[in-house]
């Protein structure tokens, strides 16, 4: 987490993200703020409904035309991007922003052939003829690792396997040199070992083309591997966000140990307890008073009084001044976590660090 | 959920079993064979998908199996043949010393309270149309096992032990949430108290902290009735959780099998620790930046024209001239692991010449030797006393 505004690539600040409905106001995103640099990784972790794609959107602009009320702000490199122009947006989107979807094989259109669609998103931004576009489109096929790619570049989507279509997304994401990136749960729909290789192939490019990445996800495993800082949310709003070593050792708020105890680890303890979060995730519709997370925080009493209630904690630095913020009313989260969570969760790193 | 509910957040640790309990369901080298038709007029059969090609294996009382393997390896399929929503092409399916493989679907009715399954996404595997006491209470109806004025308590009581409000029984399923959609499923196949549940993907659609709940669910219920599972799922790190054993498919057969010490401690096929590797780790977040993996190249070849000799080689590091030309023997080299592969080997140390050579009467090319005198290995579902030692390479009897 860069703290000098000149160094990181996109700034995010105050964002606010609403939806007017016939029911009420959904406060999908409320309050987000977050920055990073190019050749940087952020990872976004949080459930679904959470808002985590929504502020997403938001930076693609994808909201405009809708009834959504957007306020805060979105510099990337130095342009407000809430306040240009729907052209000027169109001219970003897709040349400065782009984006992976979850599902290539809806993210694609299925009558038009793969190379015509890559060709398509240089063609939008770059006046070159039709062979220059797809002569190029053939180099990225290649780039990102598809095999003979002056006969794949014909093919429809179906004819491409999962892990080949987000390839091709990658490729046509990548064609127009974006400063920033946004992976929009790049792998959920793909196999482990496909996931893998995309992984790979993501983490290559970036340091081919120095991006931002932004990668949006509920896999902490991913996220260990692949983001430098992450943020996670929770009730639309950021409930913690360090760089990526910090939080998943040291995590500080419960919402976050949650998370880590309730995903098996594949090398880890056998004897290593999963617990689940209790109760279901909250309604952006009427969230909960005080701390959007403490009808299902398990340490909501060592909180003196009706505080996790009845406030909602800030977005604070932790106690020893480390880069990393938490909202939680926490006195001693480090204790908690070192007596009470890692011993059940991780046996043997408790055993490590006694 | 009632509200002292809501805050239990107890943990459970690894499932265990005793594996040499007596098998509840055995498989034997059970085959799916999906014919492809031509187009046109006369829909000739011009080719088959190999979906499970003779696969074997045991499920013990009480105790559950994970099936692993990348998506189109013929997981699900194997699933559904032993639920018998399909007719398998050949094998066995004995389930409780009875084959069920061959019954008709009316011969099949009375077993299928003892089978029961669960399936992946809770959205559409419940119907839209009926409430929630209705989905449960069908099996009652359908298998006549209640009078209908008792329907409605054994309706209650089954939500109730599936952790939802039991006032909830005459909602509809879009009124509830994911978790709680899939704990209707659930309560729908413990409905007739089954033996055997097949759980096909149980928690791959739920979010990250319901998978957890659901997992607990399904460990109290395998204590409290215990219920065999076939646990089919792509995630090896819940699998390795939830099952004492497990299997990896590929492409229709199984390469890898054994308990959860054999399978995730020394892995010795290939693809076993091809997928293993490829799983992110959330301790790497300590090391920063990404482990060495063993990267597999393309993708996995079709069903219907599947590579010679062993499945894997096209994208095997470790494939040599022999696996091209012989398939290798599924070969018992522990007291309870199993591996397909002629280079058997923890990562990093599989051996120079193939083990397999002289018990198949091959020499180290895969070339027929006549010098040599193939050895009758124990085969079969089950695990044997004896087995291959692979440092000594001889048979060796516990």
């Amino acid at each position: 987490m860069s703290t000098e505004q000149s160094r990181s690539y996109l700034t995010v600040r105050d964002l606010v993200v609403h939806f007017p409905t016939s029911d009420g106001v959904v406060k999908a995103t409320d309050g987000l703020s977050y920055e990073v640099s190019r050749g940087k990784t952020l990872g976004i972790v949080g459930e679904s409904g959470s808002g985590k794609s929504v502020s997403s959107s938001a930076i693609l602009g994808l909201h405009r035309g809708t009834n959504a009320q957007v306020s805060g702000e979105i510099l990337l490199d130095g342009v407000d991007l809430l306040t240009i122009s729907d052209e000027e947006m169109r001219r970003k989107r897709g040349k400065d922003v782009a984006m992976i979807f979850q599902d290539p094989l809806s993210a694609m259109h299925p009558y038009y052939s793969v190379g015509n669609q890559i060709a398509e998103a240089y063609r939008v931004h770059n006046n070159v003829s039709r062979r220059a576009a797809r002569a190029r489109a053939i180099e990225m096929l290649d780039r990102v690792g598809i095999p003979q790619p002056s006969r794949r570049v014909d093919d429809y989507p179906h004819q491409f396997s999962g892990g080949m279509r987000q390839r091709a997304m990658i490729a046509m994401s990548l064609i127009n040199d974006p400063g920033l990136l946004i992976a929009d749960e790049p792998t959920t729909a793909l196999d482990v070992t496909v996931q893998a290789q995309i992984l790979d192939l993501l983490q290559d490019l970036q340091r081919e083309f120095n991006s931002a990445i932004i990668i949006i996800t509920h896999d902490l495993g991913v996220v260990a591997e692949m983001a430098d800082d992450v943020l996670v949310m929770y009730g639309g709003r950021a409930v913690e966000y360090g760089p990526t070593a910090e939080i998943l050792v040291r995590p500080e708020m419960p919402y976050t140990w949650g998370l880590l105890s309730s995903v098996p680890d594949v090398t880890g303890d056998v004897d290593a307890k999963l617990i689940p979060i209790p109760g279901n995730p909250p309604s952006l519709l009427h969230p909960p008073s005080g701390c959007a997370f403490h009808p299902r925080c398990t340490h909501r009493d060592k909180v003196p009084g009706n505080l996790c209630f009845t406030e909602m904690p800030e977005l604070l630095p932790v106690a020893d001044g480390r880069n990393h913020t938490k909202r939680c009313h926490l006195a001693n989260p480090d204790e908690v976590y070192a007596v009470e969570v890692l011993p059940a969760i991780a046996p043997d790193l408790a055993e490590e660090q006694r | 959920m009632s509200a002292e509910n809501v805050l239990k957040a107890e943990g459970h640790a690894a499932m265990t079993a005793d594996l040499s309990a007596p098998p509840v369901l055995t498989v034997n080298d059970l085959k799916m064979h999906f014919p492809v038709k031509s187009p046109g007029l006369f829909r000739r059969t011009v080719g088959h998908v190999k979906a499970v090609d003779g696969v074997s294996f045991q499920v013990p009382t009480n105790g559950s199996l994970g099936l692993v393997g990348e998506s189109g390896c013929g997981k699900s399929t194997t699933g559904r043949l032993i639920t018998r929503l399909y007719e398998p092409t050949g094998g066995q399916i004995e389930f409780e010393g009875h084959d069920i493989a061959k019954l008709s679907q009316r011969q099949m009715l009375p077993l299928r309270r003892d089978i029961q399954m669960i399936f992946q996404d809770p959205a559409t595997s419940l119907n839209p149309r009926h409430t929630v006491g209705s989905i449960i209470g069908a099996p009652l109806q359908i298998h006549n096992v209640l009078p209908k004025n008792k329907v409605l308590g054994r309706v209650q009581e089954l939500l109730e032990i599936v952790g939802l409000n039991p006032e909830h029984y005459n909602r509809y399923p879009h009124e509830f949430s994911g978790g709680q959609r899939q704990r209707i499923g659930i309560a729908r196949a413990l409905t007739l108290q089954p033996k055997l549940l097949v759980a096909d993907e149980p928690v791959s659609a739920l979010d990250v902290s319901i998978q957890a709940q659901v997992i607990n669910l399904l460990q109290d219920l395998q204590t409290e009735f215990g219920i065999a599972f076939l646990f089919i799922a792509h995630d090896l790190a819940v699998v390795r959780h939830f099952c004492p054993e497990i299997a990896v498919m590929y492409l229709g057969k199984i390469v890898e099998i054994g308990d959860r010490e054999s399978i995730y401690g020394h892995a010795h096929h290939p693809y076993t620790q091809a997928l293993l590797s490829a799983v992110p780790d959330v301790k790497q977040a300590t090391l920063g930046g990404r482990r060495e993996r063993i990267r597999l190249t393309g993708d996995v070849p079709s069903p219907i024209n599947p590579p010679s000799g062993c499945r894997f080689r096209t994208r095997c590091p470790i494939a040599k001239e022999i696996c091209a030309k012989v398939e290798p023997p599924l070969l018992q080299i522990g007291p309870r692991h199993k591996v397909a592969c002629h280079f058997p080997g923890e990562m990093g140390k599989a051996p120079e010449t193939p083990v397999t050579s002289r018990l198949l009467g091959v020499d180290n090319h895969g070339t027929p030797d006549p010098g040599a005198s193939p050895v009758e290995l124990p085969t079969g579902p089950s695990f044997s006393n004896t087995w291959f030692d692979l440092g000594n390479r001889t048979i060796h009897t516990a």
